[in-house]
């Protein structure tokens, strides 16, 4: 009998021990939307929430902060790795499900996905020791020599070409958000029914066509909800970012001009923060950031979901 | 028959544009690893793990104080993080799995392991450092675990939910208490998955650098105290490759090196581990 309860006993523990492990997530992640609230509140209450979005006055001396640079600059930066990083991912994705012949199938898919395992600082890394002096070099001259030249497009073109700046932190975005849009649009695409590729091909359908007008409408909400991870992925990215941007609190057309996100401003001025507003505005900004990356991440995940229920 | 061609003209020019985007990202990857190899190879060497810092002017310095660092920070976070993510995972898939609750709490799990690494070291800095009153290892170490106990716990409830229900039925049968199901049954035949998976996590965190910055800071000297700041391979890397000397930036590639070639080989390893072991019809 005893042994019985002492059955029991365990039983219970154990249930209870993993049920509140698996209430530490939903627990931390509160917990940290109110801390960070918290921890920013002297700055709403003195900026006004509004105000601090776009205000770009960013002066530690005489204590005014207002995040309006450094947002702009994450919308900068992410928009334009996505509009480089979507149409490569898609066309890696198509490349593996439809045309790479099937050994080849999983070593490719494997090496994109080893993009995703080198870590964040790497990227940094070699885009400040290589890729900012090829942009500076040749890639830059050139587009300021080409496009630079049109009516509208040289406003973004503007300023000596230095490599440290919008265009090099978006590309080195670009390349580690690949492998995340890359293997949710590939799970979408390996999801098409079979039967509805064969009938397209059955009537004539060339292979564009099939994926034209048969996978990529199928997949859409999926295709989507990976995109949209590829921007939440890129909206939070510190390191890869922090070498080539050049932290500077600025709001410029140009895209070779240097900026800051708010991951960076972050990195580089949370341990210099002296005085109590100047923290409260970096939390401010961390706040900022955790809240739309949260909404963000939720859109894709519920596309995806929505994608892999139909 | 021209509008046939047509087609077939423009399906193939898409084909190939598809193709150049698959040639572009596998370009990328070798450009860089192979740039990492080169440049990390020529700076290997073994004064790198004998010696510690060295004022910026004096030759030679070695990394020993980071790796020792970096080792210290990333076992105690796996310390932390594994058996919570595990029981986490748990509790999802054997007791909640048929409960609403169950289901949101994986799905948070899952925006969990995408939010933005610095926003865990701001966090972290608010509730450890700042009433702590000094950075210290231990911070940096919540940090990595904090983002480590959502991967793990999904990682653990996808694996425990390949072990057959049969099997667990078989031993209530036989009258074992649910408890003893699971860590005698469920957790021996998912062994193989639930190691792999607790090493992949591992790997996720142990290059991350944005959350040690304001947690662990960083430290000149080979530390072994978790309660002071102590140096990390990554926030190493950072600060070497972020200053103006070239041996500095030696030390940035040989660290980049040591903690890419370690993440590469443990992922690949444990990937092909999982491969083998679920694709015999286990």
């Amino acid at each position: 009998m005893s042994e019985k309860t002492g059955f029991k006993l365990r039983n219970n523990l154990f249930f209870y021990v993993s049920l509140l492990c698996a209430y530490f997530v939903p627990l931390i992640i509160i917990t940290m939307f109110v801390v960070l609230l918290k921890e920013s509140y002297p700055a709403i209450e003195k900026f006004g929430l509004f105000h601090f979005i776009v205000s770009s006055t960013w002066d530690p001396v005489k204590g005014i902060f207002g995040g309006a640079a450094p947002i702009y600059g994450t919308v900068v930066t992410t928009g334009l790795s996505l509009l480089i990083a979507a149409p490569l991912s898609i066309g890696i994705a198509i490349f593996i499900t439809q045309i790479s012949p099937a050994r080849l199938k999983g070593i490719f898919g494997a090496a994109i996905e080893l993009l995703a395992s080198i870590p964040s600082i790497i990227y940094g890394m070699w885009g400040l020791f290589v890729l900012a002096p090829i942009m500076a070099n040749h890639v830059e001259p050139f587009l300021k020599e080409t496009l630079g030249r049109l009516p509208v497009l040289e406003y973004l073109f503007r300023g000596t070409p230095i490599g440290i700046d919008l265009l090099t932190a978006s590309i080195i975005l670009s390349i580690m958000i690949i492998p995340f849009i890359t293997s949710v649009a590939r799970d979408s695409f390996e999801l098409v029914p079979a039967t509805l590729i064969e009938s397209a091909y059955g009537m004539g359908a060339t292979k564009w066509e099939v994926i034209k007008d048969i996978i990529l409408p199928y997949s859409k909400n999926g295709l989507f909800g990976g995109l949209i991870l590829g921007l939440g992925r890129a909206i939070g990215e510190t390191m890869a970012v922090a070498f080539v941007l050049g932290n500077k609190h600025q709001i410029v057309l140009s895209l070779l001009g240097a900026s800051s996100t708010i991951p960076v401003t972050l990195a580089n001025e949370f341990t210099e923060a002296d005085t109590k507003i100047y923290l409260s505005s970096l939390f401010l900004l961390a706040l900022i950031l955790f809240v739309s990356s949260f909404i963000v991440l939720s859109l894709a995940k519920y596309l995806v979901i929505k994608d892999r229920k139909t | 028959m021209n509008g046939t061609r047509k087609r077939k003209l423009i399906s193939t020019f898409f084909i190939l544009i598809c193709i150049l985007s698959a040639a572009t990202g596998l370009f990328f990857l070798v450009f860089i690893l192979a740039d990492l190899f080169v440049k990390g190879i020529h700076s290997i060497n073994w004064s790198l793990f004998t010696q510690d810092f060295t004022p910026p002017g004096i030759p030679g310095g070695g990394l020993r104080y980071a790796i020792v660092g970096q080792l210290i920070i990333v076992g105690l976070s796996i310390f932390i993080g594994i058996p919570l993510g595990l029981l986490g995972g748990t509790f999802i898939a054997e007791y909640g799995r048929n409960h609403k609750i169950a289901k949101l709490i994986s799905a948070l799990s899952d925006l969990a392991t995408s939010i933005p690494s610095i926003v865990v070291g701001t966090f972290v800095y608010a509730v450890i450092v700042k009433p702590a009153g000094h950075f210290s290892a231990i911070a940096g170490a919540v940090a990595l675990a904090i983002i480590m106990i959502p991967v793990m716990l999904k990682t653990t409830e996808n694996i425990l939910k390949l072990v057959p229900w049969s099997l667990r039925e078989a031993a209530f049968a036989l009258g074992a208490p649910y408890y003893k199901v699971i860590f005698q049954i469920v957790y021996r035949s998912a062994a193989t998955g639930l190691l792999t998976g607790g090493i992949l996590s591992a790997a996720r965190i142990a290059g991350e650098t944005a959350p040690l910055l304001f947690t662990s800071l960083n430290n000149n000297f080979l530390s072994f105290d978790i309660t002071k700041p102590m140096a990390s391979l990554t926030v190493t890397i950072y600060r070497y490759a972020m200053g103006p000397y070239d041996n500095w930036h030696r030390l940035a590639w040989a660290g980049s090196f040591l903690i890419t070639a370690f993440i590469l080989f443990v992922t690949i390893i444990s990937r092909l581990i999982i491969k083998w072991r679920y694709k015999k019809g286990a």
